[in-house]
């Protein structure tokens, strides 16, 4: 028996061996893995910056790997995060969401990596927490507002508006030509933010601390008139009658297929959705615009825009060294060059030297004017605050679906907020 | 004779009691200690990455949340129009499966296979039938002239809408308990009662309900846990909206899980797990001691 028990252990350190032995074999093409969301517009250009960077060497081996976006997204990054599991690389939101993943404990900073001269300022902002960089951008910067029909604007003899009243007097006579004016599409419960998170630019030009003041937990939405406004404009376009008759089952997709045929003059959203179009309504590109969501007055016109993903180090990674060689590749110029052969672009680009293609679609040529000199821009609140409440989505579709009002609206998510601030250990509240 | 139970209970197990060590550490480890943990962690702010101490506090806010006494609320309602719907239902189907109809087999196996079938599977086929305006039910409504409700985006309906759909998939199992607890009732009392002269609405009101009654006490208590607890055909089907018109507690603790508020989830999960309890230990209590005075 004991003899036996003997034989059987060293035929197991054998095989340990021959194992032990494959695996350096093995350790000279190193082996990455890349966690990223699976929208539309992530996989197929990771799977092109993944080809083109294995042409390029040869030694690196790269696994994709996929998960679902939204908050069920979060919960796979936070717990694979938490557990130690996360993938090499990861994509993750930047702004309040990153500052949420504890960046300073999980993450590799990337602050004096040689390619972080290229980056803007506007987006390493974004990416840093307690002093250091953590991301480099893999997209372009979006901005918030509304997609519209060009054809129909052209049918009825309209113009893009400045003004919200200009913006409602559209809306009335599409209405009365018998056309749906205004797009929602509450299945998808986080389409139905836009009204009051691009309203942002025009809370900043009334109120311009209203960020800092926010965070410190001094300025609430429900008692600031120009933030309230954003509610009580969602309110607006529902009770005035202009919204689509399915706009609590329609879903993101029905969305743009509506704005791109013009089954709906006026779609609230980012411009990110302009690379969805071709694939889900093709051949309609080219008849997709897009304006800043109007304020008060024309002259204080501007857009509010959202800063790109990125792609983050865990402290976790196999190879650091590999690892590193990946990222510097997404933040090059190159790879924006891959980026526009693969899909449509969707804004401008973060990173110096990298170039739109000629021909851009009209609502990405409308943005442009935003961030030209002379025209205004400022980003969003969930970049310049690390609260952003959670149940924003449930309590916007209410209020757009003329469920609860916009001064109870806006008192709710106050509450919510509030919530966040705690979880996050923000002082002041 | 009387001693014999108490002998019975002194004498030394026939088995060891290292032989229970195996399962009490399989069942300590995967079932006990996260339980335990679960409420430590329900006093505390937890991220996942570290947590603080913070007392009650998440319970005090769990029970502020504006949207938790409609959710209460609306885990009550679905549980007792879920379950009530499935009694009634359930006896009616197995009165009719057990009698002599022509495809009996055929006919009870369909009624059954709904609870084969997936539930979020169900859940979405179901949120395609019901979409106001190009959904199969609205469009069959159109046409006889009736212009059919948002099944699913109407706040007043929805609840009810996914109480529907979660009968017509659990009905089968209820129907199947049923059929069982009637194919057991002795025929010598329907005899007895035919020959007595009663009518078949006599037969079934003083022969078969009462008889019945066991199986019923287990309809009622496995519908009703099952009502309390539902998340899976809520979460395929409106994800608790529109706004938070259909929130049940776990729909809520699910989306503070998904927010990343762990603490706080982790207190609703203590709260549903006490209600539970307040609701269903006396239940059982209730249903078995009127059985054991037949």
């Amino acid at each position: 028996m004991t003899l036996n028990l003997k034989s059987m252990a060293l035929a197991g350190v054998g095989a340990l061996a021959v194992l032990l032995a494959s695996g350096a074999a093995q350790a000279q093409s190193t082996t990455l893995t890349l966690l990223i969301d699976n929208g539309p517009q992530t996989v197929p250009v990771f799977e092109a910056y993944v080809a083109a960077f294995e042409a390029a060497n040869p030694d690196i081996n790269i696994e994709i790997e996929t998960r679902p976006g939204g908050g069920e997204g979060d919960n796979i990054v936070k717990t694979r995060l938490a557990t130690g599991a996360m993938a090499d690389i990861f994509t993750y939101n930047s702004g309040s969401l990153f500052q949420a993943i504890n960046p300073q404990q999980n993450l590799l900073p990337l602050t004096n990596e040689a390619w972080q001269a290229n980056v803007q300022d506007s987006f390493k902002s974004v990416v840093t927490s307690a002093g250091d960089v953590y991301g480099a951008p893999y997209a372009s910067a979006m901005g918030g507002g509304i997609l519209y029909n060009i054809p129909l604007y052209k049918e009825l003899g309209l113009t893009p508006p400045k003004t919200w009243d200009e913006f409602m007097a559209n809306n009335e006579k599409i209405k009365a030509a018998g056309k749906v004016a205004v797009i929602q599409t509450y299945a998808d419960t986080w389409t139905s933010q836009l009204f009051v998170l691009a309203d942002f630019y025009n809370v900043m030009a009334a109120v311009p601390d209203f960020a800092e003041k926010y965070t410190a937990g001094e300025a609430k939405y429900a008692s600031t008139p120009a933030a309230l406004q954003g509610f009580e404009r969602l309110q607006q376009v529902h009770d005035a009658g202009y919204l689509n008759e399915d706009f609590g089952a329609a879903n993101y997709n029905d969305g743009i297929r509506m704005v791109a045929t013009g089954e709906g003059a006026h779609y609230p959203m980012l411009t990110f959705a302009v690379g969805a179009i071709e694939e889900i309504s093709p051949g309609n590109t080219a008849n997709v615009g897009f304006f800043a969501q109007p304020g008060n007055s024309a002259d204080a016109n501007g857009l509010t825009t959202w800063m790109p993903d990125a792609v983050y180090i865990p402290k976790t990674v196999s190879n650091e060294e590999a690892a590193k060689k990946f990222v510097a590749f997404v933040a090059s110029p190159e790879a924006c060059e891959v980026r526009n052969a693969t899909v449509n672009p969707t804004g401008p680009y973060l990173v110096k030297g990298c170039e739109l293609p000629a021909e851009v679609p009209p609502a990405v040529s409308d943005m442009l004017p935003y961030f030209a000199d002379g025209g205004n821009n400022g980003p969003a609140l969930e970049f310049l605050s690390p609260i952003k409440g959670p149940a924003l989505e449930q309590i916007t579709v209410e209020v757009g679906s003329g469920i609860r009002s916009a001064a109870d609206g806006a008192a709710l998510y106050d509450e919510d907020v509030r919530k966040q601030a705690q979880q996050l250990g923000l002082a002041g509240w | 004779m009387a001693s014999a139970p108490t002998t019975a209970r002194s004498r030394p197990s026939t088995y060891p009691v290292w032989f229970f060590l195996p399962a009490a550490i399989i069942y300590s480890a995967l079932f006990l200690a996260p339980t335990f943990a679960s409420l430590y962690f329900s006093l505390t702010r937890w991220t996942l990455f570290n947590s603080v101490f913070i007392g009650f506090e998440n319970f005090a806010q769990f029970f502020r949340e504006p949207f938790l006494i409609q959710g209460l609320m609306n885990t009550v309602m679905y549980a007792v129009v879920t379950s009530s719907l499935k009694v009634v239902l359930g006896m009616g189907l197995a009165l009719l499966l057990t009698s002599n109809i022509i495809a009996r087999g055929y006919l009870r196996s369909v009624v059954f296979f709904p609870v084969l079938v997936s539930t979020v599977g169900v859940g979405i086929t179901f949120t395609v039938l019901m979409h106001p305006t190009q959904g199969m039910i609205n469009q069959g409504l159109a046409l006889i002239g009736i212009k059919g409700p948002g099944w699913l985006t109407d706040p007043r309906l929805a609840l009810y809408s996914v109480a529907l759909v979660d009968v017509w998939k659990g009905v089968g199992l209820a129907t199947v308990i049923y059929i069982a607890g009637l194919v057991a009732i002795p025929r010598d009392y329907y005899e007895a009662a035919r020959i007595d002269g009663a009518t078949a609405w006599q037969n079934f009101w003083h022969v078969t309900l009462p008889l019945s009654r066991p199986a019923t006490a287990t309809v009622i208590t496995l519908s009703f846990i099952g009502g309390l607890r539902t998340f899976d055909l809520i979460w395929a089907m409106t994800k608790g909206g529109p706004g938070f018109a259909s929130d049940t507690v776990a729909s809520v603790i699910y989306k503070q899980y998904q927010a990343g508020f762990y603490g706080l989830s982790t207190a609703g999960n203590v709260v549903l797990f006490v209600l539970i309890g307040i609701i269903v230990v006396p239940l059982t209590m209730f249903l078995n001691r009127k059985q054991g005075h037949e």
